[in-house]
């Protein structure tokens, strides 16, 4: 389980990183809602990786697993929620305003090919 | 608990309710909104002020909220750099809205509540002892920042906008992944704790804290705007509305102000795989943001983009400070921080003013129109501009001097010499070719704008005089700078007072 979530943090980063270059705002936006999805994931498994034990220190229970995290991860999905929907926002008003999707708001010769 | 008790967590609860109570104002219509508002920035002052007196003798007051034990609650923690800090911040926006209520509050909706909400996070950010917490606060400076920014809206200012948004979406994920590790390495977020735990980390975690350690200091370098992160700056601060760009000149200083307060307690303890961690990097990259904020002053196209470049010199000034470490050096960077914060504001305010005046022209160096009012003017920039640059008489230039004096005992003197006194003579020039060219260099006698109104040049004169009171309580100022350095040169202070408080 946990190279496979090592792998799924890696993956979504890496796209992330990727759209994020990109030239247009709508990858752009892409780009940044996967890196708060793989931020999110990484917050949650430093607090260890556990299965099926209670949040809480039980004496019924073999284990517990750390909430602290999982409070984080919840601040950091609110925070995150809200900024994609400013910055979509922002980038309908950059359309509006610039006349086309490009973040330097500038047509060039080159972009029409990627 | 007395009211005094309650005195650290004031200055965060104060602009938040009167945020939430200006959205509740917004029918009111703008005068009631400009009083309330006014009324709660001014409030900070003593606020700040009381804050300031009450830790000058080297207390730490620890707010636990909802009375929590240390390392698991989070805490408010005020010493004097958080007073600093704040009163700083609390005299900018005071000066930054008084400017804002002679109409650019009015050029769009919901102004003052940004506004408050902008104080809410700066306060915060400069209070916390959580590092949790100090991401939270810099996301709510950070979105009061973003509306602020595009207020008044216009083309260029969305595009430096949406530039500054996406950029600091990415550095609020870096920021995640640094908190993460350091969680994942420590099992803690409190920065007292965390610095214990990590003087005590174990060998195996060393690459682990020293990679997360060092993505912390990327994102506080992105909001301080060091090279090579500081292209974002030029064109956000240049574009926006004045008063904005006024109060966003403590926004860099917040970047300043976390690197030094996250690595005096991370690094302080001497021991410990953080020792010595940004000791090869901070110099040099201070030295050549200095430099190049110069250099893009010196090529800028318009007073208020120079500006931004100025606010990047100081900036590197600062650092140079940070970088070179001594109780000296420190007190020097700390009181050249409030001056060059006021210098800064004051010229993004008087270059508003300049730009009205010259009509359709704007701020572009261009030779124009005949300004109105020229003298009043033209004598304010001239004092701005020996304020920004540094000059004698004013604290910019004492500043200088104990820098420099601090830097005689290091072995980076020639470097930080050459760079500071160089890029001061450049400063120098700069300005002055862009008074010439703005003042003298007129051609038509038609074009001109309004004249400034006596409302809008107050602000900039009280700026002014802020940072001659800094020259003239000099002994106090510096005496008060060379404290907060000796108090952050003994972190075991801070750690004990956190940890250790207890009801």
């Amino acid at each position: 389980m946990d190279a496979l979530l090592a792998l799924v943090i890696g993956v979504l980063t890496a796209a992330g990183v990727f759209l994020a270059l990109r030239p247009r705002t709508f990858p752009v936006v892409l780009g940044l809602t996967f890196l708060s999805y793989a931020v999110n994931l990484f917050l949650f498994a430093m607090g260890r990786l556990a299965v099926g034990v209670p949040p809480i220190i039980s004496e019924a229970a073999a284990g517990y697993t750390d909430p602290l995290p999982q409070a984080l991860v919840l601040t950091a999905i609110v925070i995150s929620f809200g900024m994609t929907a400013f910055v979509i926002v922002l980038a309908l008003k950059a359309r509006a305003e610039l006349g086309n999707d490009h973040v330097d708001g500038l047509e060039h010769e080159t972009d029409r090919h990627a | 608990m007395s009211f005094a008790d309650h005195l650290t967590i004031l200055p965060v609860l104060l602009p938040l309710a009167a945020g939430i109570g200006l959205l509740a104002l917004r029918g009111a219509g703008i005068g009631v909104q400009r009083a309330a508002s006014l009324l709660a920035t001014l409030a900070l002052v003593p606020l700040a002020i009381a804050l300031f007196a009450a830790t000058a003798d080297g207390t730490h007051f620890v707010y636990r909220l909802g009375n929590w034990e240390a390392p698991f609650g989070i805490v408010l923690v005020a010493d004097r750099l958080a007073a600093w800090m704040l009163l700083v911040t609390a005299a900018v926006a005071a000066f930054a809205l008084l400017y804002a209520v002679n109409g650019t509050d009015h050029e769009g909706r919901h102004f003052h509540v940004l506004f408050q909400l902008q104080l809410f996070g700066l306060n915060g950010a400069f209070l916390t002892g959580d590092l949790f917490n100090l991401f939270v606060f810099f996301e709510i400076l950070l979105l009061a920042s973003y509306g602020l920014l595009l207020h008044g809206g216009g083309r260029l200012r969305v595009k430096a906008g949406l530039h500054f948004v996406v950029i600091n979406l990415i550095g609020s994920t870096l920021f995640l992944f640094a908190v993460g590790t350091l969680y994942g390495a420590t099992g803690t977020l409190n920065m007292a704790d965390l610095a214990v735990r990590l003087a005590a980390s174990p060998a195996g975690n060393t690459a682990l804290v020293q990679s997360a350690a060092l993505l912390l200091f990327v994102v506080f370098a992105l909001k301080a705007a060091l090279v090579p992160l500081y292209l974002w700056l030029p064109a956000a601060y240049g574009q926006t509305s004045a008063p904005v760009a006024a109060l966003f000149a403590i926004m860099t200083k917040v970047g300043v102000y976390s690197i030094l307060r996250v690595y005096s307690l991370f690094t302080g303890l001497g021991d410990g795989p953080l020792a010595g961690l940004l000791d090869a990097w901070l110099l040099p990259l201070a030295l050549v943001t200095l430099a190049l904020g110069v250099l893009g002053a010196a090529a800028s196209s318009g007073l208020r983009q120079q500006t931004a470049y100025f606010v990047v010199v100081s900036v590197g000034t600062l650092l140079v400070a940070l970088a070179l470490g001594t109780p000296g050096a420190l007190a020097a960077g700390l009181y050249y921080l409030p001056h060059s914060t006021f210098a800064t504001a004051a010229l993004f305010l008087l270059a508003d003013s300049i730009a009205r005046a010259r009509g359709t022209l704007g701020d572009r160096f261009e030779p124009g129109p005949a300004l109105p009012r020229a003298a009043w003017l033209g004598g304010l920039f001239f004092a701005v501009a020996v304020a920004v640059s540094g000059l004698p008489p004013l604290s910019g230039f004492l500043a200088k001097f104990m820098l420099l004096q601090a830097a005689v005992s290091t072995p980076h003197t020639s470097w930080v010499f050459a760079v500071v006194l160089i890029g001061g003579l450049i400063g120098v020039i700069v300005l002055a070719r862009s008074g010439s060219l703005l003042f003298y260099r007129s051609q038509a006698t038609e074009g001109a704008g309004p004249p400034p109104t006596l409302a809008a040049l107050v602000p900039v004169a009280g700026l002014l005089a802020l940072t001659m009171v800094l020259t003239i309580a000099a002994g106090p100022a510096s005496e008060a700078a060379g404290d907060i350095a000796s108090q952050l040169h003994a972190p075991r202070l801070y750690i004990d007072a956190v940890l250790g408080a207890r009801p």
